[in-house]
């Protein structure tokens, strides 16, 4: 994975079915090296199922997952898929919450061996405990390390898992709607985090909040129904009629029930 | 989880309880004489041994329960594992003492049986007993765990699937064709390695070996919450997802905690059986694996103290109502467990905690006073 031109992942031709229901249809999708992608889409638009493919979660009926150069994910377990360099920062926050802020981290840290017998006598190295002292800075939780995590506020909790998929030192970070919930500060500093992390990660956000998207994004893809809608720089997205309609259609379905746009 | 202060307080409390189940109490079974209020008759001390043997199941239960938060109803299964196995070599240490006088056990005399079954010989040997009475239970665990885990069974269904575990291996021991006692179990052991087991010294000597491996059991499930594969445990209790996601595969590490509860339970199993004296398929099928699951849940999951605590505590309860009112203890035991459930999930050692917590809290300043908050987070996508 030196070879840093071409993507770094490239799905091709992607189609999930959940008993009948298909939540990707015939995807395509391709991010670069050092690419911060946002995705964006209505509820249901197959967001979340994309990052599924991508670690594991969900397997597809069809088409291929492409890490890196030639990687292919579609065999490999989560835990393997993680461990090859993809982190994921869940939709809703999960974190350890009888165990603290340190420990959760301590847990998260990328190892050469994450098995059983090798973790029963594992102890922190003072490179590793550097590491977690820097992460707890970056995500602004240095004060509360001995806390137990159960005990944190929704919006630090965000935070406490996105410091555990950076100490995973992923090349491609999935981000699931990480402002859900938060306040506009909070807000306002995941996205400088977020864009400070694009520097050295490729990163793909999914998120709903259009103001949250156009402070981070450079490119946006839209999904909807399960496919590519449209894919381009945010102001094009913005005015595209296509865009406006699915997310008007959206309020207008909600007003009146039936009419559908197609 | 951890102060300072804690926990040289439980090393000290681990020395001092120590100290007394070992030293005082086998002292106060043979100076003092019968009668003397000091005195603990043989009766009392034998029946200590049954509540710590149980003791160390429960350790090994709580460590998957309580701290893991699988939730086992099979574990009378590798407890009678390690009973059976033990037992097996006491049968055939009896010898011709049996009523029928025959090398074989009595119960295969009347089951007409001619030859020594081919799965009895080994136990001939000691060694080979008290090896397999863990290795057994160890092995079939792993089997099962292995098939269990692999294919991602959690929550109410491996709950399930352990129950018909039990019950299955309850349905198996009671036939006679299984050649291991059918209903009425093994029973009327005479010796062990040589010692009479109806004499005193013997049965004090088997209550000592019971303690150390308390000890010893207590010891080991510190060392393995303690470390990071513990919190790796606590971790998947917590969020199993995120747990997968960082790189760790929750199967593997659930088939080792499940492993050495089953190895726990069968060491249990074996230490028991000795000084009760019997061992029937009644005391390994559904209905003990769950009350065993209460002696965790009364005490308090997710605390060691608390796993023997309870184990002992309700058991005790147990010998003193059955001896008073025999047909209360199961409404009684129905009613504690739900009173548990309802009332203080936490168990006593919750209890204690929190009518203590006003005080204990300032102390440690406050950050473990709400330990309910997270008990669990809820499955996320
Ligand atoms: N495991 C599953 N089984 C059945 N259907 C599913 C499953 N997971 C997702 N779906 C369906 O697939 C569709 C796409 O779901 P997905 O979670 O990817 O949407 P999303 O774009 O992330 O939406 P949201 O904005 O609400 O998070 C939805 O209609 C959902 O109900
Ligand atoms: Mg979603």
């Amino acid at each position: 994975m030196t070879d840093e031109r071409g993507s770094i992942i490239y799905l091709e031709d992607v189609t999930v079915d959940f008993d009948g229901f298909k939540a990707l249809r015939h995807l395509n999708f391709i991010v670069n090296y050092h690419e911060l992608r946002v995705v964006i889409g209505p509820n249901g638009a197959g967001k979340t199922t994309l990052l599924d493919v991508i670690s594991g979660k969900a397997k597809p009926q069809s088409g291929r997952v492409i890490f890196g150069k030639d990687q292919d994910l579609m065999p490999l377990r989560e835990n393997q898929i993680a461990s090859l360099g993809i982190g994921r920062k869940f939709q809703t926050p999960s974190v350890y919450g009888n165990l603290t802020v340190w420990e959760n981290l301590e847990l998260s840290i990328k190892r050469e061996s994450k098995g059983v017998f090798s973790t029963l006598w594992a102890k922190s190295t003072p490179g590793e405990a550097e590491r977690i002292d820097g992460a707890l800075v970056t995500i602004g939780l240095a004060e509360k390390r001995s806390v137990r995590a159960g005990a944190l506020s929704h919006g630090e909790k965000q935070w406490l898992e996105i410091g555990m998929v950076l100490l995973q030192d992923p090349t491609l970070l999935l981000v699931d709607e990480p402002v859900a919930g938060m306040t506009d500060q909070e807000t306002e500093q995941t996205g400088q985090l977020l864009q400070s992390l694009a520097d050295k990660h490729s990163i793909i956000v999914i998120e709903h909040d259009m103001e949250f998207v156009r402070q981070i994004a450079r490119t946006v893809t839209v999904l909807h129904e399960g496919t590519v809608l449209c894919e381009g720089p945010v102001e094009k997205i913005q005015s595209d009629p296509r865009v406006v309609e699915i997310y008007l259609g959206r309020k207008k379905e909600k007003a009146s029930a039936s009419e559908r746009v197609n | 989880m951890t102060g300072q202060g804690r926990e040289s307080g439980e090393g000290l409390s681990f020395w001092l309880v120590g100290f007394c189940l070992l030293i005082v109490l086998p002292i106060l079974n043979v100076l003092p004489e019968a009668g003397s209020w000091l005195h603990v008759s043989d009766f009392t001390l034998n029946l200590f041994g049954k509540f710590l043997a149980f003791a160390i199941l429960a350790l090994g239960l709580d460590l998957i329960w309580g701290y893991t938060g699988i939730l086992s109803l099979g574990h009378g299964v590798f407890f009678g594992l390690g009973a059976y196995a033990i037992g097996m070599h006491m049968m055939l240490s009896i010898g011709t003492e049996s009523v029928y006088g025959s090398a074989l056990p009595d119960f295969m005399v009347w089951n007409q049986v001619k030859e020594l079954p081919l799965f009895w010989q080994p136990f001939y040997s000691a060694w080979f007993a008290v090896v397999a009475a863990v290795l057994v239970p160890t092995l079939f665990a792993a089997l099962f765990g292995f098939l269990a885990f692999r294919s991602r069974i959690k929550g109410v269904y491996f709950s399930i699937i352990t129950q018909a575990l039990a019950l299955s291996a309850w349905l198996v021991f009671n036939r006679n064709e299984t050649n291991l006692g059918g209903t009425n179990g093994l029973t009327d052991f005479k010796t062990l390695l040589g010692f009479r087991l109806s004499e005193s010294g013997t049965q004090r000597g088997l209550y000592v070996v019971t303690v150390l491996c308390l000890g010893g059991a207590y010891l080991l499930c510190r060392w393995i919450i303690r470390s990071r594969t513990g919190k790796v445990l606590v971790a998947i209790r917590d969020s199993e997802q995120r747990v997968l996601f960082s790189g760790y595969s929750p199967a593997n590490y659930k088939l080792f905690v499940f492993v050495v509860s089953a190895a726990l339970a069968g060491l249990a199993g074996a230490l028991y059986v000795p000084q009760v004296g019997i061992i029937t398929p009644a005391q390994i099928g559904v209905l003990p694996s769950i009350e065993m699951v209460i002696w965790v849940a009364v005490g308090g999951r997710g605390t060691l103290v608390g796993a023997v605590l309870g184990s002992v505590g309700v058991n005790l309860g147990r010998s003193v109502l059955t001896n008073h009112f025999p047909e209360l203890w199961p409404f009684f035991l129905g009613g504690l467990f739900i009173a548990v459930v309802l009332f203080f999930p936490e168990g006593c050692v919750g209890l204690v905690r929190k009518v203590s917590g006003g005080w204990l809290s300032r102390k440690r300043n406050g950050d473990e006073l709400d330990k309910s908050v997270a008990a669990s987070e809820p499955g996320s996508r």
